[in-house]
């Protein structure tokens, strides 16, 4: 076998993965601790890259628009949260469906007002464009290590962030009891639309991080948001850590299948057999895992603790 | 002789009569709009089922509808350019059967697993499951990958030319007042409120000595059934059939319509379905947008307008 191909694919995958923990943590934490289901999560990952792609024109940065979109997101989150997402906090999860459903056309359809129906590249800057050399025969795209650096922060960031700050403290408090938390003199109202906020803003990241690699546009966010579910379904919903370990899975699981399963397949079935079932079984291959996983542990890999 | 005189039989005898009367003086874009509509609306009953009276929020009953329309699309398919033989056929009857079979054969293998699950897990996993079925047709080029499969012969039905428009316009109806009749019936039986009953409160039934999972399993499966045979007509209709019909965001529509018409009643599905397809017609031809006011009327139902429509009509 090809190692080097073998190790660029699992890059490849890892990429897909930290991305996906990206997309994934944001609906995980704001179910775990808000109890709200929101499907629009993927179209503020589509603004994420468009909103950068339309920067990095207007400031020919690409690094400069990353900066400045981030917080430009995490105020579309906030103001998502303040009008549509906390109406529905009573309400059951029927109603988060069909009204955050409904904000998938309206913000897509604006997305289309504005950006038109092509999709907008993304130009890197030189100095991210280039190889790195591992050995004599191996290199690696600067951008994509650059992805699953940032990624891991990204997630790492999180995970201390919820277990070992004050805000996090404060979340996690007014997750298990909000009243309580409220009578303590917690703003809780806002606090919630922070973690809103958050989890919009990994979104947008993951938007803005794919974006110079496929290119922003329309379809992205609802292609994302089906794989971000099985992700945090795997995971275990409302788990940070499981999200993680769903997100890495499946992303390896989903870049391998397709890039290697029709050599697997040739080992025991005729080439033409292999190369016309591969392609189909691949594409199924992360709902049969979740699946399989689902039908062992129902809630997930990392079910967090009942509240 | 209640019923005749109600509302509901007004309303079902205006869609009988007046998509034809339209189509008779040369607007036959009525009788279009109208056998849609009523295909929709049985997938909609078909939602209800498990939605309305089971308590079940699937996200993914557009599948049923795409696995019934390649039923037909498939098979007429091998008819005409050969190759796997003992599909290829352009018998309505067989089409029928496979619809059923396939999409029976989903809902148990989706349903075995979805059901061990609740709440927002069930949704987000019917919705994995839907998304599954999209990718597969996506993947399978020879049916048009993403292109989508063009259904060159419809199904033969003997003494039925579902060629005409107006049989065709009158088979989907009949099947919606078949269909509407048939949940009507399953509700009104011991299997229909021992359904309502785990809808209410599932831990009671489980108590009561029901097997809670076998009885919602069955319901799911029938549900399926209903939209696959949908599917059927769907495909018979359009001609036309492509992965982009099972996408998660026709699902959405599907329970769209069933909520706004008011879940678990026996009118809701149809009249969800023609608010739908009106709001899809009237919008889409003032602008090209027209996600954009759909998306923000679904909003301001869900935030601002409970029960649906049939609670006007009960009355």
């Amino acid at each position: 076998m090809d190692y080097t191909l073998l190790l660029i694919q699992v890059l490849n995958g890892l990429q897909l993965g930290v991305l996906l923990f990206l997309v994934a943590s944001g609906l995980t934490l704001v179910f775990g601790i808000l109890d709200f289901v929101n499907l629009a999560h993927g179209s503020i990952y589509m603004l994420g890259a468009f909103v950068c792609a339309s920067l990095t024109y207007a400031l020919d940065s690409y690094l400069l628009a990353v900066i400045l979109a981030l917080p430009i997101i995490g105020i579309i989150g906030y103001v998502f949260e303040v009008f549509l997402a906390r109406p529905l906090y009573s309400r059951d999860h029927l109603d988060h469906v069909l009204g955050t459903f409904g904000a998938i056309l309206v913000i897509d359809t604006i997305a289309h007002l504005i950006w038109g129906p092509a999709g907008i590249a993304i130009p890197l800057p030189n100095y991210l464009d280039g190889q790195i050399k591992i050995s004599e025969n191996i290199e690696l795209p600067t951008f994509r290590v650059l992805i699953i650096i940032v990624g891991l922060l990204a997630a790492f960031g999180l995970l201390w962030l919820v277990n070992f700050t004050r805000l996090g403290m404060l979340i996690r408090a007014g997750a298990s009891n909000r009243t309580m938390v409220s009578a303590l003199g917690i703003d809780i109202r806002t606090l919630f639309a922070i973690v809103f906020a958050i989890g919009a803003t990994l979104a947008g990241m993951a938007g803005m991080l794919i974006a110079p690699i496929t290119e922003a546009s329309l379809g992205m966010g609802n292609n994302v948001i089906i794989t971000a579910f099985v992700v945090i379904i795997v995971g275990g919903i409302g788990s940070v850590k499981g999200a993680l370990v769903a997100a890495l899975l499946i992303g390896l699981i989903d870049t391998l299948g397709r890039a290697f399963l029709d050599d697997f397949f040739k080992i025991f079935m005729s080439t033409a057999a292999a190369e016309n079932s591969a392609p189909a079984i691949s594409s199924m291959s992360i709902y049969l895992i979740m699946a399989l996983i689902l039908s062992f542990k129902p809630n997930g890999l990392f079910p967090p603790r009942l509240r | 002789m209640q019923f005749i005189r109600s509302p509901k039989f007004f309303i079902l005898a205006s869609l009988l009569v007046f998509p034809i009367l339209f189509n008779q003086i040369g607007m036959s874009f009525y009788l279009d709009l109208a056998t849609r509509l009523c295909i929709l609306a049985i997938a909609a009953v078909g939602l209800n089922l498990i939605l309305g009276y089971g308590g079940m929020i699937s996200f993914g009953h557009a599948a049923y509808l795409g696995l019934g329309a390649y039923a037909v699309g498939i098979p007429a398919h091998h008819w005409l350019y050969g190759g796997l033989d003992f599909l290829a056929t352009t018998n309505g009857f067989v089409h029928i059967l496979i619809a059923i079979a396939i999409s029976g054969l989903f809902a148990l293998l989706t349903g075995l697993i979805c059901l061990k699950t609740k709440g927002v897990y069930f949704i987000m996993i019917t919705m994995a499951f839907s998304q599954m079925a999209y990718y597969l047709f996506v993947s399978i080029e020879e049916y048009g990958g993403d292109d989508g499969l063009v259904i060159n012969t419809r199904s033969e039905i003997p003494l039925i030319n579902l060629d005409d428009p107006i049989q065709m316009f009158l088979v989907s109806f009949s099947s919606l007042i078949f269909f509407m009749w048939l949940v009507h019936l399953i509700t009104k039986s011991n299997f229909g409120l021992i359904l309502s009953g785990i809808k209410d409160n599932e831990a009671r039934m489980v108590s009561l000595g029901y097997n809670v999972y076998f009885h919602k399993l069955i319901a799911f499966i029938f549900s399926g059934i209903i939209c696959g045979f949908a599917g059927v007509l769907l495909g018979n209709f359009t001609t036309f059939i492509s992965p982009e019909m099972i996408d998660w965001s026709r699902s959405g529509e599907l329970m769209f319509m069933v909520i706004l018409g008011g879940v678990a009643t026996v009118m809701g599905p149809l009249f969800g379905a023609i608010v739908f397809v009106i709001l899809e017609e009237v919008l889409s031809s003032i602008t090209i947008y027209w996600h954009l006011p759909f998306g923000l009327l679904l909003i301001t139902v869900v935030l601002f307008f409970r029960g649906g429509l049939s609670s006007l009509f009960s009355k």
